[in-house]
C-alpha cells in the first residue's frame, strides 16, 4: 500500500511551516521527525503518560493523541519554544536547583503540565499541584522534588506580582 | 606540619563531596535538549519492527514472508531460523555459582515454537517504523497452540506441560540454607507466627522504552551500536559474542537514558536481531520498543510465594525464620544474569537486621510461560524484607511488644561489626540502632502512636509501619557473576588527564542514567584534586572513551566507580605536585592543590594548573630531561573478599485504610539510612525518594496480570498501574554515615534502599490500620479489593 498524505501547514514555536505528511502520524513523530524538535518525548502512545505534552492554540495536548494532519493551521508550542521565549525560566531554573527531575524524558512534558499552573499564579496547595501533574508519570523522583520546584515557583511569582524570573 | 597530615581531602572545608551540587545534564533536559537514542538519526537510517507471539506456548509449522518482503519501503525480512543462522549459538542462562541451575538454550528469536506471548518471532526492516508494522501484518504463521504453564504453584505438578523437553520439568534451580537445630528453636518459642504471601509480577516501566541504533561499517568492520544500556561493555560483549564481530571492534554509546532501574542492565533477542539487520544490510537500523510491546519483552520480576513463619521468645527475642519460596521465572533464565537471582537474595537478607542464629529457607524457581524475569531495581529485598518485617510486626503484636522496641531488641548493635547473619552473609559498618533512634526522633513516633489511637476512637483507621533492612549494594568479583562466569566485570575504572588549561577529563566505567553519576564522580575527582568543580568533565556511556568497567547496576556506582575516580585523582594530584615540585624546587610533600593552584606549606599561591599544564604539554623544555610528564592516570577498584557492601536503614509508613472502600491513603513516609559517606546529600535523597515510590508501585498498584493462556491482561499504562503525582506522599529523608571500611571514600550503594524497604514499611502500615478488624493482608500488591476482603466485607 502507498502511504496517503495530505499538505499541512502550522505555526511551531513561532515559526511557519507547510509540509504534506502521512495522514496516520500524530503530531509528535510529525514534530520529532519532520521537525527534528526533538525535546518532545514518547512515553507510551496512548495517552496515559504525558511525556508527548505540547501546546496546542494555547491548550495543553497529548501529542500522541492528535494526527499531524488535526494539527493543520494550528499554533504549536514545544519545549523548546516555552524554553526560547523564557516564560518558564524561573521553573526551569527550580527544577534544576531543586533536582526535580533524573533522566529528564518526562521533564518537558512535566514543565508543559505544570506551565499551565503558571499562567494564572495562585497559591496551589501541595496536594492541588499534584492533582494537576498526575497525568504526567515520572518514574525517577518520586515526583515530591517536582511539585517543591512548582510549589516555589508559583510562591515567587504571586510574591513576585506574576512576574516572569 | 601539612605535609605530615594524612591526605583527607574530603575534610576539607572547601569538599565538594558532601555538598550538594547541581547536575549539568538538568538544564539540557529543562530546556528539550536532552539526547535519547530516539534522537540519533543517521543517514539512511531504516527502522525495525517485530512480529510477536500472540501465544504464550505454541509451535511454528510455518511461516510465509514473500508477502511482506515485497511490501514497499522493506529492506529485510528475517525469521528466527534466519537470525539463528547468523548467530554463533544460543544462549544458556545458567551461572556455574548455582549449582544444579538449568535453562533451555535461547536464540534471539523463536525458532520452532515461541515461549512466551510477546517472544520475537520475525524482524522486519522498513523505511519507516509504519512500514514495517505493516509489512508485518502480511507474515503468515501456522501456529500450532500448545498448553501454557502459567501458574508457579502448578508448574512442577506431575501433570504439568513441559515447556522445554530437553529439561525434563519446569525446575530452574532449587537453593537451600540451613543453620541446623530450626525445629527445636520453633519447638521452645513462646509465639510462632506463620504466615503466606504472594507478590506480583512488575515490571521497570523505564518511561524511555529500550532503544537501540545500531550501525556497521563493512569496509573496517567496525560496529557501532548507540543503545540506551546501563552496562556498556557487558552489552558489547553479549553482542560481539552473539554475532561473530571481535569486541574491541565494537563501539557501545548510551547517550541519555530514560530511565532504567536494572531493565537496561540486560541482553534482548530483538536488539541482537536489530543489530544482525544492520549488520546484513550495512545500513544504520534502529528500534525502539513501544510501550505495548515493552510490556512483554521488558524483563518482569518480583513473582513470588512465600510460606514463612517466625519464633520469638516471650521477651521478644527472635530465635529463627523459617521460609519457603517459590519463585515463578519466565520461559528462559535471562542471560547472562540468570532469573534465579530474585530468589536468592530472598533467602540472603530476610530477617537480615536480627541477631538470630537459627534459619533455614529453602527456594525453588520455575520455568512459565512468561516473559524472562530477572533482575530489578533491589532484587529480591522488596520481598524478603516484606516477609520479614511482617512476622517481626506480628510476633510484637502477639508479644504486646511495640513495633520499634521489637526491632531495638533484635538488630545487631552498632558496634557488633563485623558479624555474619543467619543466612551467612558478612555484614560491616552498619547502624541500625542509631538509624532506629533517628527515625523515632524525624517520625514524632510517640504522638504519633498518640494520634492514631485518637482517631481510631473516631473511626479513622491510620497505621503506622516500620521496616528495617538490610540491602546488598556494589557487588564484588567473588560473587555472583564473577565465580559464575558471566561476563560482567565487577572492577570499575577511572582514567582521569589534565588538559593543557588546567582543565580536568575524567572517563568513568559507570553510567549515568539521571541519578546524577557523572555529578558526584566530578565532586569526587575536584576535591581530591583541589580544583573547581567547573574545571572537571566526566565522560562516561561510550566504550570508545571510557576505561572497561562494568556499568551502573546493583548500587555500585557510587562506591565502585566513585572509589576509582578518588584513587585516580590521587595519582593525578601526586604527579602534579612532583612536577610543581621540580619547577619551584620546593618538596612535593610541602605543595598542596587549592582551588586550581599549586600551593606552598605556608598557603601562598605558587603556579596554576593551567601553567603545569602549559609546560607539561606544550613546553617540556622547562622540565629536567629525567622528567617525563604522564598527566593520565588509571586506577581500578574493586572489592576483595566482600560479596557486597552491605547498607542499611529503617522506614516508616503512616496510611489511613478506609474500612468502606477498602481504598489506602499514604500520609507520609520516613526513611532513615546509611549509604556511607555522602557525596552530594541531594541526589542521595532523591534516589531513596524515587526509590521508595517505585517499592510502593509495586506495594499497591503495579500487577502484571496473566490469564490460563498465558495472555497478560494489564499490557498498557491504562491497565497497569504505576504511582503518579496526587497518590504519592511526601517522603522524609535522613542519613546515618557509617563508612565503609573497604574503600577510602567509604561510600555504599543508595539507589536501591528506597525500593528494597518501603513495600515492606507500606503492608506494615496497612496491616496496623487493619489490626482492630483482626485482618491482615499478606498479597502485594495490596488493593482496595484485597483489603475489603481482608475485612470480610467482600
Amino acid at each position: 500500500m502507498s502511504e496517503q498524505t495530505q499538505p499541512i501547514s502550522l505555526t511551531v514555536n513561532g515559526e511557519r511551516f507547510s509540509r504534506s505528511v502521512p495522514v496516520r502520524q500524530h503530531l509528535v513523530d510529525f514534530l520529532r521527525t519532520e521537525l527534528g524538535l526533538t525535546g518532545t518525548h514518547l512515553g507510551c502512545e496512548h495517552g496515559v503518560c504525558g511525556a508527548c505534552s505540547v501546546r496546542v492554540d494555547g491548550a495543553l495536548v497529548r501529542g500522541c493523541l492528535l494526527l499531524a494532519v488535526q494539527a493543520d493551521g494550528a499554533d504549536v508550542v514545544t519545549i523548546e519554544g516555552l524554553d526560547a521565549t523564557g516564560e518558564i525560566a524561573d521553573l526551569q531554573q527550580a527544577f534544576v536547583q531543586r533536582n526535580a527531575l533524573q533522566c529528564g524524558f518526562c521533564t518537558a512534558g512535566m514543565l508543559l503540565a505544570a506551565a499551565e499552573l503558571l499562567r494564572a499564579p495562585a497559591r496551589q496547595t501541595r496536594a492541588e499541584i499534584r492533582r494537576h501533574l498526575s497525568g504526567n508519570f515520572c518514574r525517577c523522583t518520586g515526583y515530591q522534588s517536582i511539585i517543591d520546584a512548582v510549589a516555589a515557583t508559583l510562591e515567587r511569582r504571586s510574591e513576585g506580582g506574576g512576574g516572569r524570573g | 606540619m601539612a605535609e605530615k597530615a594524612p591526605f583527607d581531602p574530603f575534610a576539607r572545608a572547601d569538599s565538594y563531596v558532601g555538598r550538594t551540587v547541581s547536575r549539568a545534564a538538568a538544564n539540557a533536559a529543562v530546556a528539550g535538549r536532552g539526547r535519547f537514542t530516539d534522537d540519533v538519526v543517521l543517514p539512511r537510517m531504516l527502522h525495525a519492527a517485530f512480529l510477536r507471539s500472540p501465544y504464550a506456548h505454541a509451535r511454528i509449522r510455518s511461516i510465509e514472508v514473500e508477502a511482506a518482503r515485497r511490501q514497499p519501503g522493506v529492506a529485510l525480512v528475517m525469521t528466527g531460523t534466519d537470525l539463528k543462522r547468523i548467530c554463533t549459538g544460543p544462549w544458556v542462562g545458567t551461572l556455574a555459582c548455582f549449582p544444579g541451575m538449568k535453562s533451555a538454550p535461547q536464540y534471539p528469536m523463536a525458532v520452532d515454537k515461541a515461549c512466551w506471548a510477546g517472544e520475537p518471532v520475525v524482524l522486519l526492516v522498513a523505511r519507516t517504523r509504519a512500514e514495517a508494522e505493516d509489512a508485518a501484518q502480511l507474515v503468515d504463521i501456522a501456529w500450532e497452540e500448545l498448553p501454557a504453564v502459567v501458574d508457579k504453584h502448578t508448574a512442577l505438578a506431575r501433570d504439568a506441560p513441559v515447556i522445554h523437553a530437553g529439561l525434563g520439568d519446569n525446575l530452574a534451580f532449587r537453593r537451600s540454607i540451613d543453620t541446623g537445630e530450626v525445629e527445636a528453636a520453633f519447638a521452645s518459642a513462646d509465639v510462632v507466627v506463620e504466615e503466606t504471601f504472594e507478590f506480583g509480577r512488575h515490571t521497570g516501566v523505564s518511561l524511555e522504552p529500550r532503544s537501540v541504533l545500531a550501525q556497521y561499517d563493512k569496509a573496517t568492520g567496525k560496529l557501532t551500536i548507540i543503545t540506551s544500556s546501563q552496562c556498556p561493555h557487558m552489552i558489547q560483549r553479549v553482542f560481539a559474542e552473539m554475532l561473530g564481530v571481535p569486541d574491541h571492534n565494537v563501539q557501545i554509546i548510551a547517550p541519555d537514558v530514560g530511565g532504567s532501574f536494572g531493565l537496561k542492565i540486560h541482553s534482548y533477542g530483538d536488539e541482537v536481531a536489530t543489530v544482525a539487520a544492520a549488520m546484513q544490510l550495512g545500513r544504520p537500523v534502529k528500534f525502539v520498543a513501544d510501550r505495548l510491546e515493552s510490556f512483554v519483552s521488558d524483563i518482569h520480576a518480583r513473582e513470588n510465594a512465600i510460606k514463612a513463619r517466625i519464633a520469638v521468645k516471650r521477651s521478644g527475642e527472635i530465635l529463627a525464620f523459617d521460609l519457603d519460596v517459590l519463585s515463578g521465572a519466565g520461559a528462559y533464565s535471562q542471560y547472562p544474569r540468570t532469573s534465579v537471582f530474585e530468589a536468592n537474595q530472598i533467602l540472603n537478607i530476610t530477617g537480615g537486621p536480627y541477631r538470630h542464629r537459627h534459619y533455614r529457607a529453602r527456594a525453588t524457581v520455575v520455568y512459565l510461560n512468561k516473559p524472562p524475569s530477572s533482575q530489578y531495581r533491589a532484587v529480591g529485598h522488596p520481598i524478603g524484607n516484606a516477609v520479614g518485617e511482617h512476622l517481626v510486626d506480628q510476633a510484637a503484636y502477639r508479644l504486646g511488644i511495640d513495633p520499634i522496641e521489637m526491632r531495638r531488641r533484635n538488630v545487631f548493635a552498632d558496634d557488633a561489626y563485623p558479624a555474619v547473619s543467619a543466612s551467612g552473609i558478612k555484614l560491616k559498618d552498619l547502624s541500625h540502632q542509631r538509624c532506629l533512634e533517628v527515625l523515632v526522633e524525624r517520625m514524632g513516633y510517640e504522638a504519633l502512636r498518640q494520634e492514631q489511637a485518637h482517631l481510631r476512637q473516631r473511626g479513622i483507621q491510620r497505621g503506622i509501619g516500620i521496616a528495617a533492612f538490610i540491602k546488598g549494594t556494589s557487588p564484588g568479583p567473588l560473587g555472583y557473576y564473577g565465580s559464575g562466569g558471566a561476563p560482567i566485570s565487577l572492577q570499575d575504572a577511572c582514567v582521569i588527564k589534565l588538559e593543557p588549561n588546567g582543565g580536568v577529563i575524567c572517563a568513568v566505567g559507570v553510567t549515568e542514567q539521571g541519578q546524577g553519576t557523572n555529578t558526584i564522580m566530578g565532586q569526587i575527582a575536584a576535591t581530591t584534586l583541589g580544583i573547581p568543580i567547573e574545571a572537571v568533565r566526566v565522560i562516561s556511556g561510550d566504550t570508545d572513551a571510557v576505561p572497561y568497567g562494568g556499568g551502573t547496576f546493583g548500587s555500585r556506582a557510587a562506591a565502585i566507580g566513585g572509589e576509582a575516580v578518588y584513587q585516580a585523582a590521587r595519582d593525578l594530584r601526586a604527579e602534579i605536585l612532583a612536577i610543581a615540585g621540580e619547577l619551584l624546587q620546593a618538596e612535593p610533600t610541602a605543595l598542596d592543590i587549592v582551588d586550581g593552584v599549586v600551593v606552598d606549606a605556608a598557603g601562598t599561591r605558587r603556579l596554576p594548573l593551567a601553567e603545569v599544564g602549559r609546560i607539561c604539554h606544550f613546553q617540556l623544555g622547562e622540565l629536567p630531561s629525567s622528567l617525563q610528564p604522564v598527566l593520565s592516570h588509571t586506577r581500578r577498584f574493586r572489592l576483595q573478599e566482600d560479596l557486597y557492601i552491605f547498607a542499611n536503614g529503617v522506614h516508616g509508613a503512616y496510611v489511613e485504610v478506609d474500612a468502606e472502600t477498602g481504598f489506602v491513603r499514604l500520609i507520609k513516609h520516613w526513611v532513615v539510612e546509611d549509604c556511607g559517606r555522602l557525596i552530594n546529600p541531594q541526589l542521595a535523597d532523591e534516589q531513596v525518594r524515587g526509590g521508595c515510590v517505585q517499592g510502593i508501585g509495586g506495594a499497591l498498584y503495579e500487577h502484571l496480570i496473566y490469564d490460563a493462556a498465558g495472555q497478560l491482561n494489564t499490557g498498557s499504562l491504562v491497565d497497569y498501574l504505576v504511582p503518579m503525582a496526587a497518590e504519592m506522599p511526601d517522603i522524609d529523608v535522613a542519613h546515618v554515615q557509617t563508612l565503609s571500611s573497604v574503600s577510602e571514600l567509604g561510600a555504599k550503594g543508595v539507589g536501591e534502599s528506597g525500593t528494597g524497604a518501603a513495600p515492606a514499611a507500606v503492608m506494615n502500615a496497612v496491616n496496623d490500620a487493619l489490626r482492630p478488624f483482626n485482618a491482615r493482608v499478606t498479597a502485594q500488591p495490596i488493593t482496595p479489593e484485597s483489603v475489603l476482603m481482608a475485612l470480610g466485607r467482600i
